[in-house]
């Protein structure tokens, strides 16, 4: 944000609050636009290369980066300050769509996830991954932080209700990621260390009652298919052993561009969803990866400076945790792909071919950039 | 309250702490992720890159298109059709009944089709394919064609299918290929026919398998995760089987064929000074095609229970008493070894009795044929000369004799599956039956009765060597060996045998008399009798021993069941033999009226070109 205080310190007496430029009137903030277009022109590229050279793919892709980049300038337009009026409805309305989910929902590949509402379907999951912290950034603006044992009860109640609604579906991946959303937000509201450990040693403890009581079979065959994939090679460990090969051969600088074997000989499933990362550690080697990580530094980076910066604390969970959000997805991506983690459909940000997940994404980086272009500025 | 009351300045103090800590766990963790691709695409690059050339390369072999066999005059016995087939690759496949099922729903797939994929099933090699359906039509290809997304595993298989134009006259000789069968997989070499799915089961594809198979080439593809070939990156192209060409002619075949009529029977035609086979037919023949692609249980069950037994080879596997063909044979034997000569006499009186036996061993003619010296007996057939001259030989030598003319033993024909009939001895009686040699023994065998077992094809090579004043020579098939079209032909070797010769009249002698058969007033075949060329035969009849009650309810035919075989032995022309022959008529009766027109038939045709007067039936 450097050209926005040149500017305004070019022009001492206005009034700061008038922002310089279409930019800013639009209230986008470049660095964080420069980042997500890089990514989602390497995500068409890649996808490009992952459909085997078909545009079918990639011009469907492009239409919901279109949508996506309209979500983004909508929520950017909406003042920090509306929104958190906004979230308890908007939460309300989450937790009356999973419930929905489990009642009406439609069942695809074993799992009760989507809602039709006539103009199409969508996984009301998804919102959570925003909602979520959103609540949990409202509940604590209105209280001192760092938060005593009630306001810690309350919270966690707040995320444990759409979680369990959400693992109930069930998408375990997606209650993952709303649930560390919700942890994010305890942390960065400043949950002391001691019980984030003691937490962390509980959730410990509860893992194998959640093994025994709450994991479907499959979710359990991708637990041990995780921990040995070799003993099932051509079933439940085919997915991982491929794609180990697939990110194995690409070697420091790839096999190039178009030219992976794994994925486009069909031996790499899932290559265009969430397994898109080991296309690109195919085509692009260790050289290209770095470089796409740094990217996505980048842009958690950026966020969190936004949430630092950020005047309330209020926008100072929410950009946090969403930027951490951003950071959960990728880790839990690239850490299945890679084996260091089991296999759970959580897709690669910006990258993976599917809607809802790009929706939500680009929205929540629409918030960040609200936040950051909303602020009330003193004069010097 | 004044805990309640937010503290901005250490709000925001926390956050910061608490977001750098958080920069921090993002470094971190990703750096995790980064040691772990540094693991995969640096220390483990070698490993993963040979993996994934696993994945995708595939060796190929490319089956070699099996030789071509063409009789003598060039015309094609058996050669290879582009059929399209619809193979599974049962260890590629999902769910195999389901695709059986949606499969049956896009082209018929009988129940026959079925059973047959089924029993194969049971004797295939591992990713070895099936088929499910032969000989596909065109729109049925298209059919699968445009569904074939829908069925990992199952391929249209364009490929050449061996076929054979004229089925029933060649199916015992030539054979057939079938596919490949466990225990034909330990025996062959496992690179070599690699991408080969039929071997030669029987007849000249069995025994020349070698030579028609040819030598396989390899492919390297890139396959995709399905097993579908992506790209041919390297070729190293087969070398075809080499064509066969016979001595066989086809049209000779089929005249011997044919002019068997209604009767069963064999008939081998060679050329004595080369061993060349010219016609070898058993009779009936079967469509040695319905078991290329594996043949029906139906059809298996209707050849194998036929009276008429027409898998069969009773040419070279089917074993006769030879009855009064062999009378040349001993003749000879009595002349060479000095016991007779050729116009001694002796008296026939209907019967021969041994010494201090009350045994009658009766002739044929009831009456006798009084005086009778060797042409006459030769000529007219009388038993009695021979009981006497046999009895004079005695088994030692008469067994000793008979075994140069390769009595007893393979002829050495390049055919599989040929039997040795039985030359009995005294030793062949011990090992066999247990019992010593009885003396009326030795005068049954005088007239080719008793245990004396031959093949027609050991009579037509027999034959020969008194045509050819001595040489017994192989018989063959194979005249000569080519690779392909315009390539030199290699011939085949003549294996001969020289016979030891006493006194080239004494075989001149028992020429002249088998010449008296047919030129001579009273001989057995003087039917055959004709002005275009003088040949020399033998008649002979042999009795059919057993029949079994249980094997036909038809009372028409087991009476015929009962009938002698009839037997007729030859070569022409007198002078300078080209073909010697050898004709068995299953119940035919008597060899003169039966069997000899069959010889005369193939003999004519030979010699002059002329078909049979019953040319109508010629196709």
């Amino acid at each position: 944000m450097s050209a926005v205080r040149t500017g305004r310190s070019a022009l001492p007496p206005s009034d700061p609050n008038k922002r310089q430029g279409l930019l800013a009137g639009l209230h986008i903030d470049l660095p964080l636009l420069i980042g997500l277009l890089l990514l989602y022109a390497v995500g068409l590229a890649v996808l490009y290369s992952a459909s085997d050279g078909s545009w079918v793919r990639v011009e469907a892709q492009m239409a919901r980066i279109g949508a996506a980049l309209t979500a983004l300038f909508v929520f950017a337009q909406i003042p920090p300050q509306r929104l958190r009026r906004w979230t308890p409805w908007l939460y309300l309305a989450v937790i009356a769509m999973l419930v929905a989910v489990l009642v009406f929902g439609h069942v695809g590949k074993g799992a009760q996830r989507w809602l039709d509402l006539g103009i199409g379907r969508f996984q009301p999951a998804e919102f959570a991954k925003t909602t979520v912290p959103m609540m949990m950034a409202w509940y604590f603006s209105r209280h001192p932080l760092p938060p005593g044992w009630k306001d810690l009860a309350i919270a966690t109640l707040l995320v444990l209700v759409p979680v369990l609604l959400i693992a109930k579906e069930p998408d375990l991946g997606t209650a993952l990621l709303v649930a560390s959303a919700g942890v994010f937000v305890l942390f960065l509201a400043g949950v002391s260390w001691k019980l984030i450990l003691g937490l962390g040693a509980a959730l410990a403890a509860i893992a194998p009652l959640a093994w025994l009581f709450l994991m479907r079979d499959y979710q359990k065959q991708r637990v041990l298919t995780f921990l040995d994939p070799e003993q099932d090679p051509l079933g439940a460990g085919y997915h991982i052993i491929q794609s180990k090969i697939a990110i194995g051969s690409g070697g420091l600088w790839g096999k190039g561009f178009l030219n992976g074997t794994q994925s486009h000989l069909e031996f790499l499933p899932e290559r265009t969803t969430d397994f898109i990362f080991a296309v690109i550690g195919e085509e692009l080697g260790l050289a290209g990866i770095l470089a796409l990580m740094a990217l996505f530094l980048f842009v958690i980076l950026r966020g969190l400076y936004i949430a630092t910066e950020a005047q309330d604390s209020y926008s100072r969970l929410l950009a946090g945790s969403l930027s951490l959000v951003l950071f959960v997805y990728l880790f839990v991506n690239t850490g299945m792909v890679t084996g260091l983690l089991p296999v759970v459909g959580v897709p690669l940000p910006f990258i993976s071919f599917g809607g809802t997940s790009l929706l939500t994404l680009s929205a929540g980086l629409g918030i960040l950039m609200s936040i950051h272009t909303h602020r009330k500025l003193l004069p010097q | 309250m004044h805990q309640t009351l937010k503290d901005v300045r250490r709000e925001q103090r926390i956050f910061t702490n608490r977001a750098l800590a958080a920069a921090g766990l993002v470094i971190a963790s990703l750096a995790v992720v980064v040691v772990r691709l540094t693991w995969l695409q640096v220390l483990h690059h070698d490993e993963f890159i040979t993996e994934s050339r696993e994945n995708r390369l595939k060796l190929l072999p490319i089956a070699p298109t099996r030789g071509l066999i063409r009789d003598r005059n060039g015309v094609i016995l058996a050669h290879n059709l582009p059929s399209f087939s619809l193979e599974i690759v049962p260890e590629r496949v999902p769910d195999l009944d389901d695709t059986l099922a949606r499969l049956a729903r896009i082209l018929p797939i009988g129940k026959e089709d079925l059973a047959r994929f089924q029993r194969q099933r049971k004797h295939k090699r591992r990713f070895d394919s099936i088929p499910i359906r032969t000989r596909l039509s065109e729109e049925e290809v298209a059919a699968f064609a445009v569904n074939r997304h829908r069925f990992p595993g199952v391929e249209i298989e364009a490929k050449l299918l061996r076929e054979y134009p004229y089925p029933e006259e060649t199916a015992h000789v030539l054979g057939y290929v079938g596919r490949i069968n466990e225990a034909e997989l330990k025996a062959i070499d496992p690179v070599n026919y690699a991408g080969t799915s039929h071997i030669g089961k029987t007849g000249i594809e069995k025994s020349w398998e070698e030579v028609l198979h040819g030598k396989v080439g390899f492919e390297q593809v890139e396959v995709n995760a399905r097993g579908r070939v992506v790209r041919v990156l390297n070729r190293q192209p087969p070398v075809p089987g080499k064509d066969l060409t016979l001595f066989l002619d086809i049209e000779l075949q089929r005249i011997a064929m044919q002019a068997f009529g209604d009767h069963n029977g064999a008939a081998v035609a060679i050329d004595p000074n080369t061993g060349g086979v010219l016609a070898m037919v058993s009779k009936p023949g079967f469509d040695a095609n319905l078991f290329v692609e594996g043949i029906s249980f139906k059809d298996y069950k209707a050849l194998r229970s036929s009276p008429d037994k027409p898998l069969f080879d009773r040419a070279m596997r089917g074993q006769y008493p030879p009855g009064s063909t062999v009378k040349p044979f001993i003749g000879l034997g009595g002349l060479e070894t000095g016991v007779i000569r050729f116009d001694d006499t002796k008296f026939c009186p209907g019967y021969y009795q041994l010494p201090k036996q009350s045994h009658k061993y009766r002739d044929w003619k009831r009456w006798g044929h009084g005086k009778v010296d060797m042409d006459k007996a030769i000529t007219e057939s009388c038993d009695v000369y021979y009981y006497d001259l046999a009895h004079t030989l005695g088994i030692d030598r008469l067994h000793d004799w008979l075994a140069r003319f390769g009595f007893g033993q393979r002829t050495g024909i390049d055919l599989p599956g040929e039997r040795r009939g039985i030359l009995p001895s005294r030793e062949w009686k011990r090992k066999a039956r247990k019992q010593v040699w009885f003396p009326g023994e030795t005068l049954i065998m005088g007239i080719g009765q008793g245990y004396f077992l031959a093949t027609p094809l050991q009579l037509a090579s027999a034959v020969g060597v008194i045509a050819t004043n001595g040489l017994r020579i192989e018989p063959r098939i194979v005249a000569s060996v080519s690779a392909g079209e315009g390539a030199a032909a290699r011939e085949t070797p003549i294996v001969a045998h020289a016979v030891p010769v006493g006194d080239p009249q004494h075989w001149s002698d028992i020429r002249m008399a088998m010449n008296h058969v047919i030129e001579g007033r009273h001989g057995t075949a003087r039917r055959l009798r004709n002005p275009d060329y003088r040949l020399a035969g033998k008649t002979g009849t042999a009795q059919v021993f057993t029949v079994k009650q249980d094997e036909s309810y038809d009372a028409r035919k087991v009476s015929k069941k009962n009938r002698d075989h009839a037997l007729f032995i030859a070569f022409a022309p007198l002078e300078a033999p080209r073909i010697a022959v050898a004709v068995l008529v299953e119940n035919g009766g008597h060899g003169g009226s039966v069997a000899a027109p069959i010889a005369k038939a193939i003999m004519d045709y030979y010699l002059l070109g002329k078909r049979p007067a019953a040319a109508g039936k010629k196709p």
